[in-house]
């Protein structure tokens, strides 16, 4: 009974002592007060959370480009990024625990939650003016979401990625006394020299675990800019022209045509099906080079192996149009920053994020190219970065990645699998377009 | 009336107790949604008052239990202890089952019903086909493989002067996780293609063309391709199998071995008539185990091919279905129909540990 009072006491002083201390740690606003001729005197310590998939190098990379507007202001923007980033922002959302705000690498992911309701609309909560001034169209267009009651701006575009590029090791490329291809034809003729010199001309790969077949993806919306109308792009992009027709299957016999012929690619067939994408480019660095090649998006540099220059151990060409009517067309993708919880603190975020000088560290740092219109081509401190964004400014027409726009299903679903079926040898061309139109959603 | 209050405790003494134990419990609630910008001190205090509060609640309900009238003491001490526990579980897992089943039958928002329109896609889908093709390969393959090898090994290396160390190699790969068993695995079965300059960096490859072979793309090759998937998880449950056999063939009294000897049995008979009649128990259970190990495998399947190349599993693609592809209703209906699955190997599980007088 003793000892029972005296624990019963122990913990009654140890609650008290802790209440004592959290009622402490509860009232820091008052000095926040004191501060009132400061402009950002309401926002100062405030705490906006994001998540997305940066991670590594590329969250380094953006803490320091928002480094400046987190101290002018005193917002602390807390970034979460992880790996399994589709996986796990489902569940917070849905959990009712939604970071302020969403960075979405797939604009079709973040339709789902547009189309559930979840997602703030911009119009209501920037200065739109201000906003729409600094995009082009097409930007604008491409964040523009269905929610339940009605369209909506569902988003503003970070860091962007070109996509349409070929890169190559430039110092033997040269060496060997090759030309960079501006036309289809030219591409054509410099395979066959590669080949006639017992090279492969390509390095492709599409492993990227649970994500594999993706790289295929985004051969096949080449293809289809490159063979087909923007028209036909778009209705494919949003399931009225279905795989099964004629434009599509053309645009993936386009593709299969370099990557099933003999020799052009290196590894052959079954090759691409197991090497990862990321390894892939890998074989041009070696000594000497085992394949010339390497069709990826401008972040690919940073699965180069250390130590290689940009614009001279390697650069890139444009890929050419395969019929020269479609123009210049060029594929991008890139990071949509989507809003959850609105107050004061996160719409001067998400305005912020509309500048150019949201990414300006970043693309100084390397491997981001700005879409604000009031950034500068003289902030790419690298060659080649400033190539990829000069490439995206002086397309005919820009496309973003289709299958990131697609329903989570055949986007990232049936088009990377059945893809990968087709490339492996699984399944042939003609199982795996029908099986992608059975799994669109009605 | 006097007799039905114990000694040991008066009422106001008690009324105070658990007034302050509320008290303790909502306040500290309070304190911590208070601390949300303090994550430290929000930890700390979550820890120091969670376990704090659990363990003045315990104390507390067990005086009030144990303040109760004789008859129904022992009935309300019971539910003190046990009672939390079955909240728990009926919180953690019987509504989220029946959350499940709910979700099953609306559409892929949750929204709206469908009636069995995702039951029938998981009974009729080619890609549900394939899955469940490959969950059974892996439920007979998978076990068998693993009670069979574990068993020989347990009665092979039993009393012989390296059992320990036997053991103890053929235990080790329990300890990697199956993600991990899936990187390593996957150097074994690396391809790097055909053509020009390639070197192969796979083990398997290196073996098949040391003997002549040509290098294949063992991930790719339809069907068999299961099978080597199945072996990764032989070589990492097949230790399991066997510490648990092993020890029950030791259980096994020394006089039945001898005087089956003594009538003349030889080392055949003693294993099929003797030793294996009297592990059953045990075989069973390790089979139910690895069983169910087998129904919801994901991990392998996942990292190793992704469900590509004809390889997917029930549990991948609903994984798929619910976080890639955010169809809540047809992820449910894989669910319940996994949990359809797996509930009779779990009752027969049960029924057995009964038969043993172990849950009685």
């Amino acid at each position: 009974m003793k000892k029972i009072g005296i624990l019963i006491i122990a913990l009654l002083m140890f609650s008290t002592a802790v209440f004592a201390a959290g009622q402490k740690e509860a009232s820091p606003a008052a000095s926040e007060t004191a501060m009132a001729d400061d402009a950002y005197a309401a926002v100062r310590g405030k705490v906006v959370t994001m998540a997305g998939p940066f991670v590594d190098n590329d969250a380094i990379k953006f803490e320091q480009s928002v480094k400046s507007f987190e101290e002018m202001t005193g917002i602390d923007i807390q970034y979460e990024g992880s790996k399994e980033f589709e996986a796990s922002i489902g569940i917070s959302i849905e959990g009712g625990n939604a970071p302020d705000i969403v960075d979405f690498p797939q604009p079709g992911l973040l339709n789902n939650f547009v189309a559930k309701g979840y997602v703030i609309d911009l119009n209501k909560v920037l200065d739109m003016e201000k906003v729409k001034s600094n995009y082009i169209q097409s930007w604008l267009d491409m964040a523009t979401m269905e929610s339940p009651d009605g369209p909506i701006m569902a988003g503003l575009w970070g860091r962007v990625n070109g996509k349409s590029l070929v890169w190559y090791n430039k110092k033997e490329f040269d060496a060997a006394g090759y030309k960079v291809p501006t036309t289809w034809a030219e591409l054509v003729s410099l395979q066959k020299m590669i080949i006639s010199d017992g090279d492969s001309p390509w390095a492709v790969g599409i492993e990227s675990g649970a994500a594999t077949g993706w790289a295929a993806t985004d051969w096949v919306e080449e293809m289809m800019l490159r063979t087909t109308s923007l028209e036909n792009y778009d209705k494919w992009v949003s399931g009225e022209l279905k795989f099964d027709s004629p434009e599509v299957r053309g645009a993936i016999e386009t593709m299969a045509s370099i990557w099933f012929a003999d020799g052009m690619v290196y590894g052959g067939r079954k090759g691409i099906a197991t090497t990862s994408f990321g390894d892939a480019p890998k074989v041009m660095f070696e000594k000497p080079p085992k394949a010339w090649l390497h069709k990826q998006g401008n972040f690919i540099t940073s699965f180069f192996p250390d130590n290689l220059k940009a614009g001279e151990d390697y650069d890139f060409f444009y890929l050419p149009s395969v019929d020269p009517q479609y123009g210049k067309p060029v594929l991008v993708a890139g990071d949509i920053y989507a809003m959850f919880n609105d107050r004061p603190e996160v719409r001067m975020v998400m305005q912020y994020f509309a500048t150019g000088a949201s990414v300006e560290g970043w693309v100084k740092a390397g491997g981001a190219i700005s879409p604000h219109k009031d950034s500068q081509l003289s902030w790419y401190t690298n060659i080649v970065d400033r190539k990829v964004a000069e490439v995206i400014q002086n397309a005919t027409s820009v496309r973003f990645d289709g299958s990131d726009l697609m329903p989570g299903q055949v986007g990232a679903g049936s088009f990377w699998k059945e893809m990968t079926d087709y490339v492996s040898g699984t399944k042939t061309l003609d199982q795996a377009v029908k099986a992608i139109d059975a799994s669109w959603p009605e | 009336m006097s007799q039905r209050i114990d000694s040991k405790w008066n009422r106001s003494v008690l009324v105070a107790l658990v007034l302050l134990t509320f008290g303790v419990l909502v306040g500290g609630f309070a304190i911590l949604q208070n601390m949300q910008s303090y994550k430290v001190f929000m930890t700390i205090f979550a820890v120091i008052w969670g376990l704090g509060s659990v363990a003045l609640l315990y104390f507390v309900l067990n005086a009030v239990a144990e303040s109760m009238p004789h008859k129904i003491r022992s009935t309300a001490v019971a539910v003190v202890f046990a009672g939390p526990a079955v909240v728990m579980l009926f919180w953690a897992l019987v509504i989220p089952t029946l959350r499940s089943l709910r979700l099953s039958f609306a559409d892929a928002n949750g929204n709206g019903f469908v009636s069995f329109d995702n039951y029938k896609f998981a009974f009729t889908d080619p890609i549900m086909i394939e899955s469940f093709r490959n969950n059974l390969l892996w439920m007979v393959f998978g076990t068998s493989f693993c009670i069979i090898t574990g068993l020989l090994i347990a009665v092979l290396a039993d009393k012989s002067k390296a059992e320990k160390i036997f053991k103890s190699l053929i235990f080790m790969p329990m300890a990697i996780s199956f993600v991990g068993a899936g990187v390593i695995w996957k150097f074994m079965y690396a391809y790097k293609g055909e053509g020009i300059n390639i070197t192969e960096i796979g083990l398997l490859n290196a073996i098949v063309t040391a003997f002549g072979g040509e290098a294949q793309a063992w991930l790719l090759l339809p069907v068999w391709n299961n099978f080597l998937l199945i072996i990764i998880m032989v070589w990492l449950q097949t230790g399991y199998a066997m510490v648990i056999l092993s020890s029950a063939i030791k259980g096994i009294p020394d006089e039945i071995n001898e005087a089956a000897r003594v009538d003349g049995a030889n080392g055949l008979t003693i294993f099929f008539r003797i030793t294996i009649p009297y592990i059953m128990p045990t075989i069973v259970t390790v089979t139910t185990t690895i069983l169910i190990f087998s129904l919801k495998l994901f991990d392998i399947v996942r990292v190793m091919t992704g469900g590509n190349y004809g390889t997917n599993v029930m549990a991948n693609e609903f994984y798929l279905r619910q976080f890639t592809y955010g169809n809540s209703g047809e992820a449910s209906a894989i669910a319940i129909v996994l949990l359809v699955v797996i509930i009779p190997v779990l009752a027969y599980n049960l029924k057995q540990f009964r038969d043993r007088k172990v849950l009685k």
